[in-house]
């Protein structure tokens, strides 16, 4: 699978990543021959194969919905970046 | 004389609860060793030394505790596992000032079972990698030649238990990360099955892949800390509700390999394989056969397809799990951003190595509309052909045996400016993960001509680690003992 310079840059887009001219280079590169290489599994016929996902067979399990104090609200915001005790700070979201 | 820091888990802690030896001096053998050590060695991010002298005082002061296997016992945890009021930092620069508020289910496991945390290793940034050069922070050496890689992603863990800075270190495997750098430092690493160890507080990287197991400097000291760590746990919906077997009394059940059949596949026997990496293991399974075993030729047809089904499928997942580092919650966050879609990017753009930035894309890119079909959907369907081929390889052999990797350590810098080439390292490693089966790293000798450890690695069934530890530790017990790594003073 050939990718182009464009293509790279709107993937990157859509991850939230910004690359430079001189990456975005490099990048496409690089991810075209990954995918080159990755093209290899079009050799084997899947059709009649079901996809896996997970190698365990139980990954809905819920368990009981209990409320419970586990950390405190501090905790929660001592790792932020900006907070005002109450919340999360983020910049204005419309300019 | 053997110095205490090259003494097995086992032999120390037996030692601590007869009061040979205190939980202080185990503490400072290690961190004598770190001191001594680190400067060539770079395998740490953080040294937990004080926090750690402080707890040893505390179990002597309460004096041995016989129900707590691990007591007293200094470990090292690869640096994405959570642990509370200590730098958590992925290797990576948007949470090189993350600080959990909870400990992984890992770690509470081993702080009840006694053992006392002293550092956090070195890795891959978010475990993406076979070298642990893609590190943000430094690249660790190989304990037996300081110019070669130690392997990746849990290579801090893997350098540090080869070079006696501790006495076990938790490592994690999405594709080899456990075995890779285990083979390459000469320790035994060990991926136990998927759902044997919960993930809860593992910074997730391909969630359907991950797996926490030990390296050590033995195969019993592995099966005690399996023993500490495995079992099921409701915080990790994928954790299996299946018993936990006494690892420990397997492994010194079984003498001899008498009935047991060991598969060879001959696609892991390649001829592309270096001479030297195929001669050490060759060796060691003519020991087997020795020791009672039958080797059966077997054939695992689609190892070739591996490689690429995998990252397929660990850059999907790791494009959706790396989501979440978005500067708002935790981690880094760009200031200079003044709109909040540009705080993302930016945060992340400046936060995430290259390599990682590459896997995102490339995951965004396979599970894109348009594509979603033809890579994610595609490789979720090889995955089911490769489980399939184990299944029926397993039924006909109790183990699988084969090279860890082509090749022993390679130098550092060699392979870091080719994704695809280094990927290409995971080559016999990747399909457990998909498979989801057990796997280890047996150090076997050294190279002939690289004189660097060769790694045998060894598959089991699923949930059957008795098995795949009792069999390591016969040939263990059979085959010479590495010497020291002669990098390190």
């Amino acid at each position: 699978m050939k990718i182009t310079k464009d293509e790279t840059a709107k993937v990157a887009k859509l991850a939230r990543l910004e690359l430079s001219e001189e990456k975005l280079e490099l990048f496409t590169a690089q991810l075209g021959d990954i995918l080159a290489y990755m093209d290899k599994l079009g050799e084997l016929d899947t059709s009649q194969t079901e996809p896996l996902y997970t190698p365990v067979s139980h990954t809905t399990v819920v368990r009981e919905d209990e409320p419970a104090r586990t950390v405190a609200r501090e905790q929660i915001l001592s790792g932020a970046p900006e907070d005002d005790g109450q919340f999360f700070i983020v910049p204005k979201i419309v300019g | 004389m053997t110095r205490l820091y090259e003494s097995s888990l086992g032999e120390l802690a037996s030692a601590l609860q007869d009061r040979r030896v205190t939980a202080l001096e185990a503490v400072d053998a290690c961190l004598g060793r770190i001191t001594a050590t680190e400067p060539s060695l770079h395998a740490l991010i953080s040294i937990q030394g004080e926090e750690a002298k402080l707890r040893a005082k505390e179990l002597d002061a309460q004096g041995p505790q016989p129900d707590q296997p691990l007591w007293g016992v200094p470990i090292i945890l690869k640096d994405l596992l959570a642990v509370k009021g200590a730098p958590t930092t992925c290797g990576s620069k948007i949470l090189e000032n993350f600080v959990p508020v909870y400990d992984a289910h890992v770690v509470e496991k081993l702080k009840a079972a006694g053992a006392i945390l002293i550092g956090k290793a070195n890795m891959d940034e978010f475990a993406m990698g076979s070298s642990t050069e893609n590190s943000a922070f430094h690249t660790t050496a190989n304990p037996w030649d300081l110019k070669r890689a130690p392997g990746g992603s849990s290579g801090g863990s893997a350098a540090s238990v080869a070079a006696g800075q501790c006495f076990a270190a938790l490592g994690t495997d999405t594709g080899g990360s456990i075995r890779l750098p285990a083979s390459y430092c000469g320790v035994f690493g060990l991926k136990p099955s998927y759902g044997r160890v919960s993930r809860y507080g593992l910074v997730a990287y391909g969630s359907s892949l991950d797996q926490i197991g030990p390296l050590t400097r033995t195969v019993e000291d592995a099966a005690r800390v399996l023993q500490a760590i495995a079992g099921h746990d409701p915080r990790d919906s994928t954790s299996v509700n299946a018993e936990v077997p006494d690892y420990l009394a397997a492994l010194s059940e079984r003498r001899d390999l008498k009935g047991i059949t060991i598969g060879l596949p001959e696609e892991y026997w390649s001829e592309g394989n270096s001479p030297e990496v195929s001669k050490a293991c060759q060796w060691a399974v003519d020991n087997a056969r020795e020791l009672g075993a039958t080797l059966k030729p077997v054939s695992l047809k689609l190892t070739e397809y591996a490689v690429a089904a995998y990252y397929i499928i660990a850059m999907a997942e790791a494009s959706s799990n790396l989501a979440r580092f978005d500067g708002v919650r935790y981690g880094f966050r760009d200031k200079e951003a003044s709109e909040l879609i540009d705080m993302y990017t930016s945060s992340r753009t400046k936060g995430f190595g290259d390599e990682v930035q590459r896997r995102i894309i490339i995951g965004t890119y396979v599970l894109s509309a348009g594509y979603y079909d033809a890579y994610y959907r595609k490789a979720a369907k090889v995955r089911r052909l490769i489980r399939q081929d184990f299944d029926r390889v397993l039924g006909e052999c109790d183990v699988l045996a084969g090279p860890v990797c082509p090749v022993t350590a390679f130098p550092l810098g060699e392979k870091v400016s080719d994704p695809l080439t280094m990927y290409l390292m995971d080559e016999f490693t990747v399909s457990l993960n998909l498979a989801g089966l057990p796997g280890a790293s047996l150090p076997v000798g050294l190279g002939r001509d690289s004189s660097m450890p060769v790694g045998l690695q060894l598959i089991g069934r699923s949930f059957d680690e008795s098995l795949l530890l009792s069999v390591a530790g016969v040939l263990e017990r059979n085959l010479p003992r590495l010497p020291a790594p002669r990098g390190l003073a």
